[in-house]
């Protein structure tokens, strides 16, 4: 369909799609904060900030806390987030599935399928299950957008918060979408109700069975709720036989949902498929009608057997998980492979060094890396770039696990082998992470006489999901000046008597401030600052480079893996101009004076 | 139109997504079902980077899968190593002849296979440019980019003023009037 006039389509973002569909949708605040992939979901709503609010906050459970509040108060609101993100909101997502809404409420949640950007692979629609919160599921970003306006449609027909769940492929995949205008919603009326707002056990009792009931009407309504999309086909396909030892000719069924979606269409144009607009909860009259329509039915979702174990449950015959991985991305040749039993050919791949991700020239992880190594210390690690300090050369970080817990986690380190054994331990941790909930694991080190010292990377923003403020930086998501959270005066308001504020290129001076106050008895904090070379306003301090003749070609400047280095053959080392950004780490590496610094 | 599919490689930082977002740009335009499928995140931090533009009448999956690809655009010559397989028996590479060295061949602990341009040259056609030395010569290396995007537009059969027009609705406006000599450059090559 190549038409002569160009489209009104605009080829969009899948979280960019939902940042529109919400802002058609009436949508009037929303909460987050950043993680890939969901990130870009909020940073698209600024786009219509003169008819919408949006903020970041600290930290998840914060971000759904303020959802709240706004649908209480009768406007449709919503939080996005990734889906470990909805590890730290499930307090506050747990409860409100019994209070259910005012104002629509809808999260938005990323899962991260193949894990390119996460520290783990759940699946959210597992969570979702345990909260009893319906979760939504979008296979394009035309229908994130439709399908972002349809769940607060549903939220306040059904009273209840609602999950639109994305993954990684369709968040950062770009589509066609057809925008529409925004429709202004009536403020709801605020009336007290303290049976519903209100959850004490008494109250609670009663709204459990009553989130119970609602369930079950989504449920009996889940073929009008109009999110499924069923095609069949009467064409027998020829597919690899159960026992994998040939062939057969049968009718092919499909039962798939969100971007999976995509590769059952383009690779099975002769099956018959269901696809799920809604996964939970589960048409059971549509999949038992549909599941007697075709000879051998396939589940065919990403991640957890989550639709393949409820219809099982319901007796259904069908192939998922026995041929299809729980981990990963799926594509296409998985189904060639796997249903239909072809081989899928191409040149085998050749081997080739890999190319993890690596600090950005200049990046100020890198020298505070460099003296803790020096120092041979260990480091309890968190989330942020500087995970990549457990990579070598810098071999510093030894744990990490979730965001905050760096500090707890050596706490935790230290009561269980005593101080002497932590002599060479430290937490490292960034701005933004611990804005995020460092805060309450530094509080309990202080209450808890704990001796360690923590070590906060202040790079001035959220460095690895690109760039986002938060409390410490001065502005807010809307892009407006705001009242600063001095990390300094907040560690000293806690409790903790030391705390230095050094810079990240200052290395004898943090060298110097490691070694006093890991040796010290008592809570420290170091604040390493030097802001992010990504960052727009940052200003390159000069340009480095090699002075020839007096290099020896020792090599030792090239073990600081900064990506502006590179060594030629004959073992002479050159930093290129265009990327160098002054930082002289190289400089102080050099134990010939071989590299200048000119600013 | 059977769709069309095309593979960018680069090293995080190279500019491959705003490519992928010229390319996908130009399709739409022309009235195509387009997929753009981006890279964000820990993954751009001077790691390897791929990303996708896929167009036809109707496109679903936003990946492009190894052996389907009819061109590969490669901004470094190690990605264009890992990602050539991804080319069909008939697909066309077009490199920006240019070494950027991982960790570990920085510190020596692998190197640098040798003579990459030829090993390509045995298995794929392929069009190399030092694009890098022709963007310094129009005044800005960043913008090598778009010699590469002018050398592949050749064989994507769009006129050249649509491509000017997509690229002056993509890039920063005090970038235009570079990136369109760029464009240019490459594609007159």
């Amino acid at each position: 369909m190549k038409n002569e006039m160009p489209t009104p389509a605009e080829l969009m973002l899948g979280n960019a799609a939902i940042a529109r569909g919400a802002y058609e949708a009436g949508l009037k605040v929303a909460s987050a904060y950043p993680g890939t992939p969901s990130t870009e979901v909020s940073e698209n709503l600024t786009r219509y900030r003169d008819e919408l609010y949006c903020e970041w906050a600290p930290n998840e459970k914060v971000a759904l806390e303020v959802a709240i509040g706004a649908s209480i108060s009768g406007v449709r609101a919503m939080s996005v987030m990734k889906h470990v993100g909805v590890n730290v909101a499930a307090d506050p997502l747990f409860t409100i599935a019994y209070s259910g809404v005012g104002g629509g409420l809808v999260l938005i949640v990323a899962d991260d399928p193949g894990i390119y950007s996460s520290q783990n692979e759940q699946d959210t629609r597992l969570v979702a299950r345990a909260a009893m919160v319906p979760v939504i599921e979008p296979s394009d970003s035309e229908e994130a957008r439709v399908f972002t306006k349809r769940a607060f449609e549903l939220s306040e027909e059904y009273d209840t918060p609602v999950i639109l769940r994305t993954t990684t492929r369709l968040s950062h995949s770009q589509s066609l979408v057809y925008p529409e205008e925004r429709i202004e919603q009536e403020i709801k009326p605020y009336q007290r109700n303290i049976a519903k707002n209100v959850m004490i056990p008494i109250n609670a009792r009663g709204r459990h069975l009553a989130v119970e009931a609602r369930m079950k009407r989504l449920a009996d309504d889940a073929e009008t709720v109009g999110l499924h999309q069923v095609t069949y086909s009467d064409r027998p396909m020829r597919v690899k036989s159960v026992d994998g030892s040939g062939h057969e000719e049968l009718k092919v069924g499909v039962i798939t949902s969100g971007i999976a979606y995509q590769y059952v269409r383009e690779a099975l144009p002769d099956a018959s498929i269901l696809k799920l607009g809604m996964v939970y909860p589960l048409p059971r009259r549509q999949i038992e009608a549909f599941a007697t329509r075709v000879d051998r039915l396939y589940i065919f979702e990403e991640l957890e057997p989550f639709i393949e174990e409820q219809v099982r449950s319901w007796g259904i015959p069908c192939i998922g998980k026995e041929i299809f991985s729980i981990q990963g991305e799926y594509s296409i040749q998985i189904i060639i492979r796997e249903i239909l039993g072809e081989q899928y050919e191409y040149d085998q791949p050749l081997s080739v060094p890999a190319r993890p991700p690596i600090l950005c020239p200049g990046c100020p992880h890198r020298s505070a890396f460099a003296v803790m190594k020096k120092l041979k210390l260990h480091a309890a690690g968190d989330i942020g770039c500087y995970t990549l300090g457990a990579l070598s050369p810098l071999d510093v970080i030894d744990t990490c696990v979730c965001m905050g817990s760096s500090i707890s986690t050596l706490h935790g380190m230290e009561k269980g082998r005593g101080r002497d054994y932590m002599k060479d331990w430290v937490a490292v941790i960034g701005d933004s992470t611990f804005l995020h909930t460092g805060v309450n694991s530094l509080m309990n080190m202080v209450y808890n006489q704990a001796t360690g010292t923590v070590v906060i990377l202040d790079n001035a923003t959220t460095g690895m999901t690109g760039h986002q403020h938060h409390p410490g930086t001065g502005v807010n998501l809307m892009g407006e000046k705001a009242p600063i959270t001095d990390i300094a005066a907040l560690c000293r308001s806690l409790g903790v008597e030391h705390v230095h504020v050094i810079d990240a290129f200052d290395t004898d001076l943090l060298e110097k401030r490691l070694k006093e106050e890991v040796a010290r008895q008592a809570v420290s904090v170091i604040i390493v600052t030097s802001p992010c070379v990504l960052l727009k306003d940052f200003v390159p301090k000069g340009k480095c480079a090699v002075i020839a003749d007096k290099c020896r070609k020792c090599g030792l400047c090239i073990v600081t893996t900064c990506p502006a280095m590179r060594k030629y053959e004959d073992g002479l080392v050159e930093i290129d101009p265009l990327v160098c950004t002054g930082c002289g780490h190289c400089q102080k590496s050099c134990k010939f004076d071989a590299i200048r610094k000119d600013t | 139109m059977q769709t069309k599919n095309i593979i960018i490689a680069g090293v995080g930082g190279q500019g491959t997504l705003l490519t992928s977002r010229i390319l996908g740009g130009i399709a739409r335009r022309a009235g195509y079902d387009v997929k753009v499928s981006e890279v964000h995140g820990m993954a751009q931090r001077g790691g390897s980077v791929v990303t996708y533009v896929r167009y036809g009448d109707s496109v679903g999956e936003p990946l492009v899968e190894e052996g389907q690809a009819d061109i590969l655009i490669a901004f470094e010559q190690l990605e264009a190593l890992r990602y050539i397989h991804f080319l069909k028996k008939d697909g066309v590479l077009v490199l920006n002849d240019q070494q950027i060295f991982p960790a570990a061949v920085i510190t020596g602990v692998v190197s640098y296979p040798d003579d990459i341009v030829s090993e390509l040259k045995k298995r794929r056609k392929v069009i190399a440019i030092d694009a890098r030395s022709k963007a310094a010569e129009l005044g800005n290396v960043r913008v090598f980019n778009s010699i590469i995007v002018g050398m592949a537009a050749k064989s994507m059969g769009f006129s050249k003023e649509e491509w000017l027009l997509v690229i002056r609705e993509t890039v920063r406006a005090d970038m235009v009037e570079i990136n369109e000599k760029a464009f240019l450059l490459g594609y007159n090559s």
